[in-house]
């Protein structure tokens, strides 16, 4: 039947419009069992530029040029390499152990709501909904206008006002992220204990017991301190870097696990 | 040579095709522009100034900012009640009408009475700078948006930029590890409904072919589908986001937590502006836009009611922590006002509208008169910390008690006409089983309420209170959850009322003894730091042997102490003399 139906669409579709799409759909869909299947996260995130990209050929296939030069854009050139950029920043040859599941009930609960979501699609894509008599960028093939133009003219007439106040979200975004970001003044009865004092990159002995941090301060500090030792030798940098995990996902009364930290950098300040 | 370019380029343009740019009426988004503007003025004097400027002139800024949006607000009102009618505005991307100005107006009323009630506990925690008043004004500009929004984008848009500065004051108090947490947990969860509210959009988009609320409400009405799975599903995720912002059960998770790990004053904001907008929004859409589905959706916002009044109401009495019960509170306010929604008629907006503009002030003084008892360190939030305030502090105990009873519902204030208006509204639309749920429910949560009018008023004596205490401050540690960090906590509290609190509480050391023991049994955590924590928190020694004589260290801030009294003031004379308002709410109605 998915035959017959596929059959049906490619037999209305030009050769070169059915070619274009099925490569384009290969591209995404091998994509994306590489973004779920490979082990190396940095593989993940290139594989899933491969399907981002694949999605673009479609949407030009779609004549949706603005669409597909957005996705290249916003999804390729922006928020893959913020997620590469954050796998860099946590250490891309950190083991994480997967088969330790924190939450054993959520890999069938994400089968079954993956299921339950293709059910969704596939039933709203196969009803004949009515839909709405026109819609805002035109007809699909063609008014004759360019998809941009339209786009922007609709953006510049139309959507005139949410184009203007997306500008205060941008400045709600810059100010929340200057709040969030900003630490606590430095010293004196403000300061919170529980907070403790600012550890700098490699500082940790200096902190010494007293620097019982929150456990995410200190396994911040645990891990910069471990990167910034440049001369250690990686497997002791990626001890520290576990002794830092462990910080994090243990939660347990800190004096313990600081003090296997602190013997890992005590270790690298004499290396180094 | 220029302007001839330019004359060109605009020719060209113009000949190109039918190329309008819409007339921008100005006045029609002042409201919004004055408080954006108010926010970057703000901004730009924190950064451009030499030294820091006082946070009191923070405070004016944002007030008088919030005063003139409230000004601009009226003359618009005037506008359309006057000689104008309604209309819509910036290619019919706004609808200006009564219903719209009258959020704008609520919105600016929020902005003014939480800037004063924020000023007190800002300059108590030594906060310095803008950032605090320049979030909540761009967060009311989003309320405004959403409120005047005739177009499903701009509601998106004004949810986003009401709800991003909420997430950002959850989360602004860094010495509390329980504010990161309910800044995160609000974020992601916002966000999560933020995807599903787009999702509806597009799918309501896709079945009608438009994002405009009129356009689509004009479709509805001319067209009758027998296939509209599309346009349900479309309408039915819209909904989920709407109930996420406005706290209603199934989607009331974070509302406990955030409420009660934000700073206490910007919960109060949060709950005030979070209501006005998602309120706003949610009416317009429902009962103007899919009006002709409201057979439909009718019986699920039943459903959704009465879940929401129950489970507001029922787990609000197991609350130990007032922060925490007031969030419970909240959820059972947001059920009341759904019945209006609910009986889908005029009287049932206005009833709606009218409990929406009460409970801003409600909820506002509350959180303000909190703000004061949670002490420095923002921490003293367990139910026992108002024992005995009647008489160490009886007129922030009369505010309170004002402010609480009019919540339950007492007559002669506010809060008693708002439940009576939308119990009336479901009545006249024959919801009677609704009515008297909510009735009941009404009846349930006045418990909690009264349980601290008592603790002020009362005595608080003997061994049962005692051990109250210490099953109190046992949930207060156990609450806050995250092992470690309750831990990290401790030293921090009492390190921060220290300074004027241990001298008063020393004698109780036994009575914090007992408190210790009983968190102890409790099974939560080490007693060795808790045991000053105990003697703090909960003042047990000194509940226990009455001693009038002994004076909290609040320090009660002359603006914050304005914010209370506008509010209390709001709430008992509006109530004693309801005309003007009702006036208002009835003549705010609908443009579509």
């Amino acid at each position: 039947m998915h035959g017959a139906l596929a059959g049906g669409l490619l037999a209305t579709a030009t050769v070169p419009d059915a070619l274009t799409f099925a490569v384009a759909a290969i591209i995404s869909v091998v994509g994306a069992l590489g973004v779920v299947l490979s082990r190396n996260p940095v593989h993940s995130a290139l594989m899933l530029i491969m399907t981002l990209f694949g999605v673009a050929v479609l949407f030009v296939e779609e004549d949706a040029q603005f669409l597909a030069a957005v996705q290249v854009i916003v999804y390729a050139g922006a928020i893959v390499v913020l997620f590469l950029f954050v796998i860099m920043l946590l250490g891309v040859d950190r083991n994480e152990s997967i088969a330790a599941e924190p939450m054993p009930a959520q890999r069938w609960l994400a089968v079954a709501l993956g299921v339950l979501g293709l059910a969704e699609v596939i039933l709203l894509a196969r009803g004949k909904w009515p839909t709405g008599a026109h819609t805002v960028a035109g007809p699909l093939h063609g008014t004759g206008q360019a998809n941009v133009a339209v786009l922007g003219r609709s953006v510049f007439t139309s959507y005139l006002l949410p184009f203007e106040i997306t500008s205060a979200l941008l400045v709600i975004a810059v100010i929340g992220a200057v709040v969030l970001a900003r630490r606590p003044r430095g010293s004196g009865e403000d300061v919170d204990p529980s907070i403790g004092p600012r550890v700098d990159s490699g500082e940790i002995v200096a902190g010494g017991g007293g620097s019982a941090g929150r456990g995410g301060a200190g396994a911040g500090a645990g891990s910069a301190g471990a990167g910034s030792a440049g001369a250690v030798s990686p497997e002791q940098s990626i001890q520290a870097e576990r002794a830092a995990g462990e910080l994090v996902t243990a939660g347990e009364p800190f004096g313990a696990v600081l003090k296997e930290a602190e013997g890992v950098s005590i270790v690298q300040r004499r290396e180094s | 040579m220029i302007a001839s370019l330019l004359g060109a380029l605009v020719g060209s343009v113009a000949s190109s095709g039918a190329f309008s740019i819409p007339h921008i009426d100005y006045t029609a988004i002042l409201p919004e522009l004055i408080l954006i503007g108010g926010a970057l003025l703000m901004l730009a004097a924190g950064a451009l100034s030499v030294r820091h400027l006082p946070t009191f002139a923070y405070t004016v800024l944002s007030a008088a900012a919030g005063v003139a949006a409230l000004v601009s607000g009226i003359v618009l009102w005037e506008k359309i009640h006057g000689k104008g009618r309604p209309f819509t505005a910036i290619a019919h991307a706004l609808s200006i009408d009564g219903f719209s100005t009258a959020f704008v107006i609520l919105s600016a009323c929020v902005i003014i009475v939480s800037s004063f009630i924020a000023d007190g506990y800002l300059r108590r925690e030594g906060i310095a700078g803008p950032e605090y008043h320049a979030l909540a004004l761009l967060g009311a500009s989003g309320a405004m948006f959403m409120a005047a929004a005739n177009d499903f984008i701009v509601i998106f848009l004004g949810l986003e930029i009401m709800s991003i500065p909420l997430y950002v004051l959850a989360a602004m108090d860094q010495r509390r590890a329980e504010s990161g947490e309910a800044g995160m947990k609000y974020f992601v969860l916002g966000a999560f409904s933020s995807a599903i509210f787009v999702y509806g959009i597009a799918l309501t988009y896709g079945a009608t072919g438009s994002t405009n609320l009129a356009q689509i409400a004009g479709y509805l009405a001319n067209n009758v589908s027998t296939n509209d799975g599309l346009l349900l599903a479309g309408m039915g995720l819209v909904l989920v986001g709407f109930l996420f912002k406005i706290a209603a059960v199934p989607f009331h998770m974070w509302t406990p937590d955030v409420y009660q790990g934000a700073p206490t004053p910007a919960t109060g904001y949060m709950a005030a502006i979070a209501k006005v907008g998602g309120f706003a929004a949610l009416l317009r859409v429902f009962f103007s836009t899919f009006h002709s589905l409201t057979a439909t959706w009718q019986p699920v916002l039943w459903v959704v009611a009465v879940l929401t009044l129950v489970l507001g109401a029922v787990l609000g009495l197991v609350q130990r922590n007032v922060k925490r019960m007031l969030a419970y509170s909240s959820i059972n306010h947001a059920g009341f006002i759904l019945l209006g929604l609910q009986a889908a008629s005029a009287s049932g907006i206005s009833a709606s509208l009218y409990y929406v503009f009460v409970y801003a002030f409600l909820v506002l003084g509350s959180f303000a008169i909190i703000t004061v008892i949670g002490r420095r360190g923002d921490r003293d939030h367990a139910i026992e910390s108002y024992r005995g305030l009647a008489r160490s502090h009886p007129m922030l105990a009369l505010a309170f008690a004002v402010l609480l009873l009019a919540q339950a519902g007492a007559p002669f204030t506010t809060g008693f006409l708002g439940k009576l208006y939308v119990v009336e509204a479901a009545v006249q639309s024959h919801s009677y089983a609704l009515a008297v749920i909510a009735m009941l429910t009404g009846a349930v949560a006045a418990g909690f309420y009264l349980r601290v009018v008592f603790v002020m008023y009362g005595q608080g004596s003997g061994a049962g209170a005692r051990a109250d205490d210490g099953a109190g401050v046992g949930a207060g540690v156990g609450s806050a959850a995250v092992p470690g960090e309750a831990l990290a906590g401790h030293p921090e509290l009492a390190m921060a009322s220290a300074p004027g609190g241990a001298l008063e509480v020393a004698p109780g050391g036994a009575g914090g003894a007992v408190a210790s023991g009983a968190t102890a049994t409790a099974g939560t955590l080490v007693a060795a730091p808790t045991e000053p924590d105990a003697g703090e928190t909960a003042p047990a020694g000194a509940g226990g042997a009455p001693s009038p004589a002994r004076a909290l260290p609040f320090d009660l801030a002359p603006t914050t102490a304005v914010g209370i009294a506008v509010t209390v003031l709001f709430t008992v004379v509006l109530g004693i003399w309801p005309g003007p308002l009702f006036a208002f709410v009835h003549a705010a109605s609908l443009l579509f």
